[in-house]
């Protein structure tokens, strides 16, 4: 209150008024900033860890602490706590490396998959990891009825397995699971009904975590009512969450946070803080002022834009290695779009590299093909399509299209790891094409469900932004997810690549993979359906006094490597 | 119409002749200090929203330089750009220029929108009552019971992302608000002397209503509707950080450009003080010439 | 006193109807397929006949209003598609941050804005007079993000006085009985829980309460100025009385009643204004939920909240009318 000014008539009053301002706030500051000390200093009293509590914001709740009815990204955060699979990740790297399975061994028609369990390894609740456990998840996901073989609900298992025990809907297949025999309290077997070459790698997933299935008899796991539309959770989805992992379900307050406790019992190396709490805050600019102002540790999804500015002011950014692709989609079922020599424009008026420094974040390197690097079947030896502004439009000459007029569709209100800023990367892009004679029309749309549903459900589109985050590391689950089937978002039928792809995802074992999905990659950059941009690099943002976060390409990251410093 | 403007002049013993009055109005606004500033502003304001191609140094929303813009940096103030680039890579100085020209058309679009549909309800209660009184009023009602943002948001989700959604979004909060002004106006114009004589004349009600009743309550609505402009360029703002703005990113538009800069708020302040103050300078234009109007148009209270 | 509370509320019944047809006719008149819209991104064919049959979109328009109302009557609002959670469940978890934080910001702007239009009233024409009004229109006019924004730039991240976002602080571990954090902290007996909530409350009060503020300011400094040339005033000064005695006693208390309207009117601005008040401080209320229901286009979510907070808006409206009789005399008549 600077303009409250002294008066000669009342001067003793407004003095005091200012003082007890002053003094007010004064007060409110020391406070807040006792508080944390005292949290801080309390922290070390209560358990081994003698950690602190350790504060990540996340973009929105858990959907349900079940990790096998979800999809989505902040579900598995905290699951991926909670829970482990038989198989986890190399660190570092999307790989596939023993977790609660020591070891496995394929018979040769890759048909037959035996894991050697390790041993002494208890769910939370006091039952033994064991053969039967393993067999009892495997039966619970193919038994699945109803609704809760929705796409909404069991996502992962049907896009990976194909089907259930009984099929509820036509667009399930044969079910790809057959059987699981405890061969011994250690030893369990999977039976498949066909090769499936990434079924070791899919095991990470924390969609097909291990959770105890005592716990789930006990609260009701299985028990999911309400429709597709309007899953109603059981009590152990919203509050009994059992699993093997480093720390223990807490609370979870809707809206707000999940807290999680460290499991002293846990097989592995034991977490170090006292307390971990998830505290949801949905807009990205508050979530780093939130970690300036000393409100919260670390979050995820960090801007291309503050990374400079943070780690100019003492803060910690992690990279992961990017597992990801952003691309330009550019749809058939616009005539012109049919053109080779249109989308061969298209694709030489970008400049990827001014777009990547501009847009994305540092040190991201534009794409050559619809994969990343790190991905088997990577190819060298694509056809590329340098920057020249001259040749796109001779192209389009040639084309008959020197003034072309595209729809550009892209998403608002969205941020995700491969498209950290659409309209940044729209704006640089149309740009772009605008030199070269294209004329855009932008077509801004809210993410969900305008935007998916006018690129993926109708053929309404001339080009749209979109990309991909790797759930593991299968070349399927990048070029066959986008170009497996005729499909809206491109527009083209082409029994030749649906075929290859078909063709190389029946094969038995990766090995066999590599040749065949190179040869995919070749076809498609010659066929040029749309153009991959970049690999963007995601960020995670720490304070200082945050150690041992380990980064990982498909966001693997267990928090009981993590240490608060000073604390 | 000479004779019953006489006799409405006699009707209404002391009330001043309409000139009379227009000149009692000047005169007050004329001493008021607050219209001087809020007409200096306004007037500044659609000049500079007329002329902007002249005043504005380049082309708007071209993006020209956007080769300049790393994500962790924008070029500030030089020789060519006078207050720097924005993030989009276009000149800042121009962006604003030009987006008090979109301001100045959706503001008086909207407000005209929300006038003439508020007014015709208005109308329909005030000049008719009865029956349809109460069914006009129960719809403002409705309307008036979601607030005013939400209405906007409803709207906007309804009719698409353009300018011309804003719009009508803008508007339709105002429906009800000059709804219930011009009914008030007109009730409380019921029972004067000059109407009731009227009536004796044998006018018809319509014409009552139409030629003599309604010229009487445009004061109060040519207040609320530059009130109306100065929320209409705040809620613009607002309706673009809900993500319902115009479909355009680097569209010169002072809303859009304010959203966009929060995000650099921190490392290139700029950015967004430019756009805000100009929002924030508008508004007040608008506020202050629509409270003198107000306080010249109400003798009651001329303080 | 009851008669006109009964009378009110009778009131209240045409506007919800009248709401709810509008908001039915406003889900249909969206762009696309209604059951597409309520599914969300992951529609499947089944599952668009399924919400079909169970909205009841195949049946005439008449049968299908009805359907609905007789839902929103049980409670029913339906799920929200973006988290599945049912929208009145999310409603009342949410409510009590912004009741907490749409009263502290009227509690400041009561605190702050009565004395100011006070005593801008009592030295009308002063430069300190001037300042008081000049400064409220301030208040008015920059947008209540943008200013949300600055304070927070300026006193959680430039001088690190306040927190920037949520509630509470996380490291805290707090008990929460009504979700009102500032009085669990108080029935609990944990008062740094308390404390911090009103900590976190400050920033997100001041901009929220900013438009309140500068309304309260100008409507006491009015309805004061207005009530000073009144008789009895004039009466009691002649009298002899004190100063001071003169203001609270009369002056003030006359000059409540149009403050009180005015506030109860503010009701719908504050929730409007919430939206983006929390959004900007992620405090986790009806508002940033309503943010991100607009933002992601959650239609279920919209048309219920809409639905909810009318009724709410109405009911506050009424309890500012009853607030009338007991401040002045002269209503409680009539």
């Amino acid at each position: 209150m600077p303009w409250f000014p002294p008066t000669e008539r009342r001067p003793v009053r407004t003095v005091l008024t200012a003082a007890a301002l002053t003094a007010l706030l004064a007060a409110t500051t020391s406070c807040a900033e006792s508080q944390r000390d005292d949290d801080s200093g309390s922290g070390g009293s209560s358990s081994a860890g003698g950690g602190g509590t350790f504060v990540f914001a996340a973009s929105s709740d858990p959907s349900s602490l079940d990790p096998s009815f979800a999809s989505d990204g902040e579900t598995f955060r905290v699951s991926r706590q909670i829970f482990e699979g038989l198989v986890g990740t190399v660190p570092g790297t999307a790989d596939p490396a023993p977790l609660l399975a020591e070891s496995w061994t394929t018979s040769a028609d890759g048909l037959t998959y035996t894991f050697t369990l390790r041993e002494g390894v208890e769910f939370s609740d006091g039952t033994p990891f064991d053969a039967e456990a393993v067999c009892a998840n495997f039966e619970r996901w193919y038994n699945r009825t109803g609704i809760q073989q929705s796409e909404n609900l069991s996502y992962y298992y049907r896009s990976l397995f194909r089907g259930f025990k009984e099929n509820g809907d036509a667009d399930l297949q044969t079910p790809l699971y057959k059987s699981c025999t405890a061969d011994a309290a250690n030893q369990a077997t999977i039976a498949l009904n066909a090769p499936f070459a990434g079924f070791i790698a899919a095991l990470s997933l924390p969609a097909l975590s291990m959770q105890s299935p005592t716990a789930i008899a006990e609260h009701r796991g299985d028990e999911v009512g309400g429709t597709d539309s309007d899953p109603r959770f059981s009590e152990y989805a919203s509050a009994h969450p059992t699993g093997t992992g480093p720390f223990l379900f807490d609370s979870w307050d809707r809206g707000q946070q999940v807290v999680l406790k460290p499991n002293p019992n846990y097989w592995g190396e034991k977490a170090k803080v006292d307390e971990v709490v998830i505290r949801t805050i949905s807009d990205g600019t508050a979530r780093r002022q939130a970690l300036q102002s000393g409100d919260i540790d670390g979050y995820d999804l960090v801007a291309p834009a503050d990374v400079a500015g943070l780690e100019a002011d003492g803060f910690q950014i992690e990279q992961r290695k990017p597992f990801n692709i952003l691309y330009l989609g550019i749809n058939q079922a616009v005539p012109a779009l049919q053109d080779i020599r249109v989308r061969q424009a298209i694709a030489h008026a970008l400049d990827k590299e001014a777009l990547a420094t501009g847009t994305l974040p540092e040190g991201t390197e534009p794409a050559t093909q619809f994969i990343p690097d790190t991905v088997v079947g990577y190819a060298e030896d694509v056809p590329t399509y340098p920057h020249d502004v001259a040749r796109a439009r001779q192209l389009l000459a040639e084309a008959g299209q020197p003034d072309l007029t595209l729809d550009f569709v892209y998403p608002t209100g969205v941020s995700r790891p491969y498209m950290p800023n659409p309209e940044d990367t729209f704006k640089v892009l149309s740009t772009q094409l605008a030199e070269a004679g294209i004329t855009v029309n932008p077509v801004p749309l809210k993410w969900t469900p305008d935007y998916l549903d006018r690129v993926q459900g109708t053929p309404d589109h001339g080009l749209h932004l979109l990309g991909w985050t790797g759930d593991y590391n299968d070349p399927d689950n990048f070029v066959g997810v986008f170009f497996g089937k005729k499909s809206n978002e491109w527009g083209f039928d082409d029994p030749e690549l649906f075929g290859a792809l078909d063709q190389a995802r029946g094969l038995p074992t990766q090995e066999a993979q590599v040749p065949a999905y190179q040869a995919i990659n070749r076809q498609i950059m010659t066929k040029l359906p749309g153009v991959p941009l970049a690999s963007p690099i995601p960020s995670l943002a720490f304070s200082a006094e945050v150690s041992g976060y380990e980064p990982s390409p498909v966001q693997d990251e267990v928090w009981n490597t993590i240490s608060l410093q000073g604390s | 119409m000479s004779a019953t403007s006489a006799v409405v002049a006699e009707a209404a013993g002391s009330a001043p002749t309409s000139a009379a009055r227009g000149r009692a109005v000047w005169e007050r606004l004329r001493r008021d200090p607050g219209a001087w500033a809020g007409a200096v502003i306004v007037t500044a304001f659609v000049v500079v929203a007329l002329a902007a191609p002249l005043i504005a140094p380049y082309e708007p929303a071209r993006s020209q330089w956007i080769g300049q813009i790393t994500p962790a940096h924008v070029p500030g103030p030089s020789a060519d750009h006078l207050l720097g680039l924005d993030s989009f890579g276009s000149d800042l100085f121009t962006q604003l220029v030009h987006g008090a020209r979109q301001s100045l058309v959706i503001g008086v679009v909207s407000t005209l929108l929300g006038l003439l549909a508020g007014s015709a309800l208005g109308l329909l209660a005030g000049g008719i009552g009865g029956r349809v009184d109460t069914a006009v009023m129960r719809v403002v009602d409705v309307l008036l019971s979601v607030p005013a943002l939400l209405l906007a948001v409803s709207v906007a989700a309804v009719v698409g992302r353009s300018a011309l959604s804003v719009m009508v979004a803008i508007a339709a909060a105002q429906v009800p608000i000059f709804a219930r002004l011009l009914r008030a106006s007109l009730l409380a114009q019921r029972g004067r002397d000059y109407v009731v004589a009227l009536r004796s004349l044998g006018l018809r009600q319509r014409r009552i209503v139409v030629g003599h009743m309604l010229p009487n309550a445009l004061g109060p609505l040519l207040v609320q509707a530059t009130l109306v402009l100065a929320t209409a360029v705040i809620e613009v703002a607002a309706l673009s950080y809900l993500g319902l703005g115009q479909a355009d990113p680097a569209v010169a538009e002072w809303g859009r450009m304010l959203v966009k800069a929060q995000e650099r708020l921190e490392a290139e302040p700029d950015l967004a003080l430019w756009p805000g103050a100009c929002i924030a300078v508008t508004a007040l234009g608008f506020t202050l010439l629509g409270e003198a109007l107000r306080q010249a148009l109400d003798p009651r209270a001329r303080r | 006193m009851l008669s006109l509370v009964v009378r009110r509320l009778g009131l209240l019944v045409p506007v919800l109807v009248g709401l709810s047809v509008l908001l039915f006719a406003w889900v249909r008149a969206l762009p696309g397929d209604p059951a597409r819209a309520l599914l969300g991104e992951r529609a499947t064919p089944a599952g668009i006949a399924e919400v079909n049959r169970l909205y009841g979109f195949d049946q005439p328009w008449w049968q299908q209003y009805l359907t609905y109302v007789s839902r929103i009557a049980r409670g029913d609002f339906g799920n929200s598609t973006r988290t599945g959670q049912p929208v009145l469940d999310t409603f009342l978890e949410r409510f009590p941050a912004t009741v907490e934080l749409a009263v502290a910001a009227l509690l400041v702007a009561v605190v702050v804005g009565i004395p100011l239009g006070y005593l801008a009233a009592r030295r009308a024409g002063s430069w300190w007079d001037q300042l008081v009004v000049g400064g409220s229109l301030l208040g008015v006019v920059v947008p209540v993000f943008f200013l949300a924004f600055l304070l927070k730039w300026l006193f959680a991240l430039e001088l690190g006085w306040l927190p920037t976002a949520g509630r509470q602080d996380a490291r805290i571990d707090a008990t929460h009985v009504t979700n009102l954090y500032v009085l669990d902290g108080l029935l609990t007996r944990e008062w740094d829980a308390s404390w911090d909530a009103v900590v976190h409350l400050v920033l997100p009060a001041l901009a929220l309460g900013a438009i309140p503020l500068a309304i309260v300011v100008r409507i006491t400094r009015a309805s004061v100025l207005e009530v000073l040339t009144e008789d009895h005033v004039r009466t009691a000064e002649a009298k002899g009385l004190l100063r001071r005695t003169v203001s609270r006693r009369h002056v003030l208390r006359n000059a409540m009643l149009p403050v009180s309207t005015t506030l109860g009117l503010q009701a719908g601005a504050l929730l409007a204004g919430a939206v983006l008040t929390e959004t900007v401080f992620a405090f986790n209320g009806i508002g940033e939920y309503l943010f991100q229901a607009v933002n992601q286009l959650d239609y279920p979510v919209l048309q219920g909240f809409i639905l909810v907070i009318a009724v709410v808006y109405a009911l506050v409206n009424l309890v500012v009318d009853v607030s009338y009789g007991l401040l002045d005399p002269r209503v409680r008549t009539a």
